[in-house]
């Protein structure tokens, strides 16, 4: 378990009572928008709020303004109806975007979609982006992918700007110092007819992960460290900024990776000021500002960290150099542990409600305390998702597979983010590394993250998983699910037991 | 939006912390473009238990759903709320919410309402020993009242979100009043900020 240094608990009432402690002293004031030399010092997600607020009133949620819109076929239809039902148009078709990704087949894209119900959603939204004027990437596009992989990589998503999709993965865009957060169908027909969402203000909290990720260690053992430490429901209500050296060493693809499990924290939003590293990635993308606009973006973006004496709701402190590579053992992602620990026993747990999800969670698991995590075996290994389907991801797992073989009995999906990364990787030749380890190399989708398409394990089956969610049937009814970072996939690929690549001398 | 003054109504226990979304109504129910017949989904995978709180004839027609921690974690699909709706459910109990659940079945007129720990598990006892117990959700006076309890629970909630509830009011209505705001919000924004299309609005 990561080293917690220091934990401030939060002045807000809900967390408080939830924790059974006694309320501090008052929550720091934030001042929405009032103009003045008397600013009190704010956090950056603070003053991309009030930077995007159109309207304000006492009593009343803020009415943010939403720059990027992203849309999918499964939470979009029953709001494009709305709109037709009220006869609306979509407001803002130009801060709009759709791609397919939830339900899309990832074993052959060029015959027709086999199940019916599928097609008729896939379709469904093919016709509704016609009508309403929405563009689209559709299947077989070289910009199809997942939504949270698509945004960035074409350089829609930047700093500063507020960001939403009906996904609770949207907080993956937060990597670039965007607001960014999933919201449910009607809030997306309320956006598609009025560009902006009435939003309670939320509270902050800093996580700061200082000193080195050791070798082998990744974003994503980072992040499933963070969700065992901070638990699912911890970052409820709050947007939570990550710091710290160990954050500003990451790649973009990595910093996505933590961004994007922030909901599994139970947080609103995951954000990380912008850097170099963020410029970087963005210069040169199609729709990433050029010539003077650059300039003018570069000014405004970096702006964008937290002031001096800026304070947080809740602190979290995290030492780096004590994350080891991590998986889960249970039914939701805070349920984890190091891969060198053992399946915790429940009873050592004192929250009554906490044991007895535990409880309930190794019974469906079927794992019993004490087993070494190294000794679970899997039947399937699945390489993808918004989580980590990312071309940094591709190659950390091809980089264990390079000249190795997977187990007998065992089978491993790659699903690549985009059809851009799946092509992008192809051009590396990391296709070639995946099938010559017995892999299956796939076309992009969200695939056996959800096990909406017929990517999916069967009853009692279980896997190690590069996604974000180890729900009970996550995976298909009656699936079992270890979530682990991609060099841990492929090296329990080879193995068919959970594995550090390190076990295999890497 | 179906307003919401007061509801009384019998209390099914769900004794689980973090039921995520996926439980409330799994992935294979979302392939649908309607929002209505989704209540053979909602918790579909935990109905083929025999015992299953939902399963047992004494809480049959019940509309209050009390449960652990962390309900509704996980995915946004409001398709949960609406399962939760087809079912029968109007309030749903917990100690804590996730914020998008909460958000979904706000916009849809499903009320949640946060207790503390104990509330939940004398609410759980009450109605095991009784499935005839049943609670009062007074949205005018902003109370929580449980059969047998001489004492009223108040229910914390944000004033703005009691109103439209209260008057059932749609939120996309409510937005369109302050058109104005908006198009002047857009003429200042800042021009490099991207666009999808090559044209402009």
């Amino acid at each position: 378990m990561p080293r917690t240094i220091a934990e401030k608990p939060s002045t807000s009432r809900t967390f408080a009572a939830s924790r059974g402690l006694s309320l501090e002293d008052s929550v720091p004031q934030i001042d929405a928008g009032a103009a003045g030399a008397s600013k009190p010092p704010r956090t950056f997600a603070t003053k991309i709020w009030d930077s995007h607020v159109v309207r304000q009133a006492p009593g009343e949620p803020d009415l943010l303004y939403i720059d990027l819109h992203l849309l999918h076929e499964v939470t979009s239809p029953q709001a494009f109806e709305g709109l037709r039902l009220a006869g609306r148009p979509v407001r803002r078709t130009d801060l709009t975007i759709a791609t397919e990704d939830h339900n899309t087949p990832t074993r052959d894209i060029l015959r027709p979609i086999a199940d019916p119900v599928s097609r008729a959603q896939i379709e469904m939204l093919r016709r509704n982006c016609a009508d309403f004027g929405v563009r689209l990437h559709p299947l077989g596009d070289i910009d199809q992918g997942i939504v949270h992989v698509v945004g960035p990589q074409l350089g829609l998503t930047q700093p500063g700007m507020t960001i939403v999709c009906g996904d609770s993965h949207t907080s993956t865009h937060g990597a670039f110092g965007a607001l960014a957060f999933g919201i449910g169908t009607s809030e997306v027909e309320h956006v598609l007819a009025t560009q902006t969402l009435p939003q309670q203000r939320f509270r902050t909290m800093a996580i700061t992960v200082d000193g080195v990720l050791s070798r082998g260690v990744t974003a994503k053992d980072l992040v499933l460290a963070i969700a065992t430490t901070v638990g699912v429901g911890g970052g409820q209500g709050h947007v939570i900024e990550f710091r710290g050296s160990a954050i500003k060493a990451l790649s973009m693809d990595g910093r996505m990776t933590v961004c994007n499990m922030s909901i599994e924290l139970g947080a609103r939003a995951g954000m990380i000021a912008p850097d170099q590293t963020t410029y970087d990635y963005l210069a040169g993308r199609s729709h990433a500002p050029t010539g003077s606009d650059w300039d003018a973006a570069l000014a405004y973006w970096s702006t964008l960290e937290s002031d001096d004496g800026a304070t947080y709701d809740r602190e979290v402190r995290i030492d780096a150099a004590s994350i080891e590579p991590h998986v889960t053992w249970g039914t939701n992602p805070g349920q984890g542990a190091p891969l060198s620990a053992r399946v915790p026993d429940p009873a050592v747990l004192s929250d009554p409600m906490a044991r007895a999800a535990a409880e309930r969670a190794l019974q469906y698991m079927d794992l019993r305390p004490g087993t070494r995590l190294r000794d679970i075996a899997v039947d399937t290994v699945f390489l993808g998702s918004c989580t980590n389907g990312r071309l940094e991801d591709l190659r950390a797992a091809a980089d264990v597979l390079r000249g190795r073989h997977i187990a007998a009995g065992v089978r491993m999906l790659v699903v690549p983010g985009s059809a851009r990364v799946r092509l992008e990787a192809e051009h590396e030749g990391l296709d070639k590394i995946f099938t010559d380890a017995g892999a299956e190399w796939r076309f992009a989708g969200c695939s056996m993250c959800l096990a909406m398409n017929d990517d999916r394990l069967g009853a009692g089956q279980r896997s190690a998983s590069t996604s974000n969610r180890n729900f009970e049937g996550r995976q298909g009814p009656g699936s079992r699910t270890h979530l682990v970072s991609p060099p841990v996939a492929a090296a329990t690929a080879v193995t068919g037991r959970l594995t550090d690549p390190k076990d295999l001398g890497l | 939006m179906q307003s919401f003054t007061t509801h009384s109504g019998r209390v099914v226990p769900l004794r689980r912390s973090s039921v995520d979304t996926d439980q409330i109504i799994p992935a294979e129910f979302l392939k649908r473009v309607s929002r209505t017949g989704f209540a053979d989904g909602l918790f579909s995978a935990w109905r083929e238990m025999p015992d299953f709180v939902l399963n047992q004839p004494v809480y049959a027609g019940a509309t209050v759903l009390v449960a652990g921690r962390d309900f509704g974690v996980g995915s946004s699909r409001e398709h949960a709320v609406w399962a939760l709706q087809d079912f029968g459910f109007r309030v749903v109990i917990s100690p804590r919410f996730a914020d998008i659940f909460r958000t979904n079945a706000a916009k849809c007129g499903l009320v949640t309402i946060e207790v503390s720990p104990e509330v939940v598990e004398q609410m759980w006892q009450s109605c095991e020993a009784n499935p005839d117990f049943h609670v009062t959700v007074d949205l005018v006076e902003r109370l929580l009242t449980m059969a047998g309890q001489a004492r009223p629970v108040p229910i914390e909630m944000d004033d703005y979100l009691r109103w439209r509830l209260l008057e059932g009011l749609d939120d996309i209505d409510l937005t369109l009043r302050h058109t104005d705001a908006i198009v002047a919000y857009e003429q200042d924004r800042r021009s490099f900020l991207p666009r999808t299309l090559s044209h402009t609005a």
